[in-house]
């Protein structure tokens, strides 16, 4: 019997699950599109820019939930500065809610100032203090700033499933996988992502096919860390026994891994569904993505403590 | 610097009074669950059912019978055990959650944002949101009570000493006193928790039981969250640079393709 199922259970449900996905797929997003920025080609543009812009939307929005979901939201601060030491910094690098809440910010404003750079370049800007900001992000500037949002993107998505690992929380604490999971798992909902919204920013045809030829080669790294996580987990995988392990194994293997692979693969196969295969993948991606986060997460926080434990 | 304080919880002894509960929930002026319309559990006389942000004391229940008259109960009032390691300490991103000049943990509501990290760190399920102030909440040894020379209300309240206060030191010579007397009447007796060597370097709270620590609900080998963090953060970094790697891959080979068919690949 596992230690962890003798801990309590920190409710972080529906902000914190949405969160966990959001974060995700905009750190995956701000991933690829800086690999693309830095490795790509001029033509690869709107698929950079709808990254950065997915990834600055995303990261707002996770600072947000995040927020949302605190018992004192107005404290949200004190995870940043020590509240009663200002201006001192609130930092523990072997914390992962700690220095989660700094990448969150960083990768914000890294994921803007893109933004605004590209924003500048096109000349979209009005307001003169945001053309100032984004005039200075362009070239080596531009670049730097796109990496660095790339890394704490992925950061992000990785980080979360690393801050489950880091409690005594059943099924969490009892894999070092979920981190890897996560990273996997924002790859491809950020790379679906971008498949979406990518054409309507004039991403073209081939642009979204190498997404998601990309998006194929993640999905089965995902698949394969599934099998690594719910291997790890040993005798826990009895708490799948439950409405969850049925969501994990239709919903997010089924559903989310091996129809959007069989799409990519032999999209002829798939009915109704092949007619817009590439699309259609995608949006089962994000559907994926986002039951993975509810399977995983709700799974652990409905196992009522003690009592399962001592059978008593 | 004052020795490090906390309790000795001798449960054979305990009668299941449930005064410590109660003089905690007085002293902590914890507020009552459920507008005080009490719901039965059905779980023989325990009610409270487990630690959390209002109830920071909980006196266990353990009904262990074979048949009507032949079984015992095994009673244990139960509390946050103010680890030498505290896993919610450790995790606490405002650095609420401050270690005292008892070597007790203490979590200071002011700073508190509810986060609620420090529920999930605890091995023993201990802290839990109150919903009054809307911070994690659970007990104090006592701090106010102990900065002015008073001892905490709890033991103070117990009428059996099954809860002693006093220093650890003292307290662990009275525990292994007491368990060498119940193995000598024949009693399985071990304790938990008061090893300086073993699990969380002790817990400051520590127990004399006559079970497995399971049985009691308590964990057998606890352990620091961030025990995970190095194993789980390289496969990450591991995921993501494969990720990485697979994405370069790809724009390397559709510039190839195109420079094989003579096109564009100069960029
Ligand atoms: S028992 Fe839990 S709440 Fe108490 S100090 Fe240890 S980790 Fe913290
Ligand atoms: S809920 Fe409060 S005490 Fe617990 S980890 Fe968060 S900030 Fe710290």
């Amino acid at each position: 019997m596992s230690d962890t199922f003798f801990s309590g259970a920190p409710h972080w449900t529906w902000f914190i699950i949405p969160y966990f996905f959001v974060g995700g797929l905009a750190g995956g997003a701000s991933f690829l599109a800086a690999v693309i920025d830095l490795f790509g080609k001029p033509e690869d543009r709107p698929v950079v820019r709808t990254g950065h812009n997915v990834a600055a939307v995303g990261a707002i929005l996770s600072g947000l939930l995040l927020t949302i979901d605190l018992g004192k939201p107005l404290r949200f601060w004190h995870m940043l500065f020590q509240s009663e030491n200002l201006p001192a910094i609130m930092f523990k690098p072997w914390s992962p809610i700690s220095f989660g809440a700094w990448a969150i910010l960083l990768f914000g404003l890294c994921s803007v100032l893109s933004v605004l750079g590209a924003r500048a370049e096109e000349g979209r800007l009005q307001n003169p203090a945001l053309r100032a900001v984004g005039g200075t992000v362009r070239g080596g500037v531009a670049k730097l700033v796109s990496g660095a949002g790339g890394l704490l993107g992925i950061f992000v998505a990785g980080y979360t499933g690393v801050l489950l690992s880091v409690t005594n929380r059943p099924i969490w604490a009892d894999s070092p996988w979920l981190g890897a999971l996560f990273v996997a798992s924002g790859a491809s909902t950020g790379a679906a992502t971008l498949i979406l919204l990518g054409p309507r920013r004039g991403a073209t045809e081939q642009a979204v096919h190498r997404l998601s030829a990309f998006d194929t080669r993640a999905l089965v790294v995902e698949l394969l860390i599934l099998v690594l996580f719910l291997v790890s987990l040993g005798s826990v995988n009895r708490v799948w026994l439950s409405f969850w392990g049925l969501l994990l194994v239709v919903g997010v293997i089924g559903l989310g891994i091996l129809v959007p692979l069989g799409l990519h693969l032999k999209p002829t196969s798939f009915g109704g569904l092949a007619a817009r295969p590439i699309a259609n993948a995608a949006k089962l991606v994000l559907l994926g993505g986002f039951l993975l986060r509810l399977a995983t997460m709700l799974a652990s926080e409905g196992i009522e403590r003690y009592r399962v434990a001592a059978g008593i | 610097m004052p020795e490090p304080m906390g309790f000795f919880t001798d449960t054979t002894v305990c009668i299941g009074c449930k005064a410590c509960e109660v003089a905690c929930k007085e002293w902590n002026q914890l507020p009552a669950e459920n507008g005080g319309i009490r719901e039965l559990s059905g779980d023989s006389y325990d009610n409270t059912r487990r630690l959390d942000g209002i109830h920071w004391r909980h006196v266990r229940f353990i009904e262990q019978f074979k048949g009507p008259y032949d079984g015992r109960w095994l009673m244990m009032s139960d509390v946050c055990k103010h680890c030498v390691q505290a896993g919610c300490l450790e995790v606490c991103p405002t650095g609420a959650i401050i270690r005292t000049e008892f070597d007790t943990v203490v979590i200071q509501s002011d700073v508190c944002n509810g986060c609620r990290a420090c529920i999930a760190a605890c091995p023993f399920g201990v802290i839990d949101i109150n919903p009054v102030s809307g911070t994690a909440q659970k007990c104090t040894l006592c701090y106010d009570r102990l900065k002015v020379g008073l001892e905490p209300a709890c033991s103070k309240a117990c009428p059996t000493d099954s809860i002693q206060f006093g220093a650890i030191s003292e307290l662990r010579t009275r525990a292994q006193k007491r368990v060498e007397q119940l193995h000598a009447q024949g009693v399985q007796a071990n304790l938990y928790g008061a090893d300086p060597n073993g699990a969380l370097g002790g817990l400051n709270s520590f127990y004399l039981l006559v079970d497995r620590p399971e049985v009691y609900g308590l964990p057998r080998q606890p352990q620091l969250p961030a025990s995970q963090l190095a194993k789980s953060g390289s496969l990450s970094v591991a995921s993501a640079a494969v990720l990485g790697l697979l994405a370069i891959v790809g724009l390397r080979k559709r510039r190839m393709d195109e420079q094989s068919r003579g096109g564009p690949g100069n960029v």
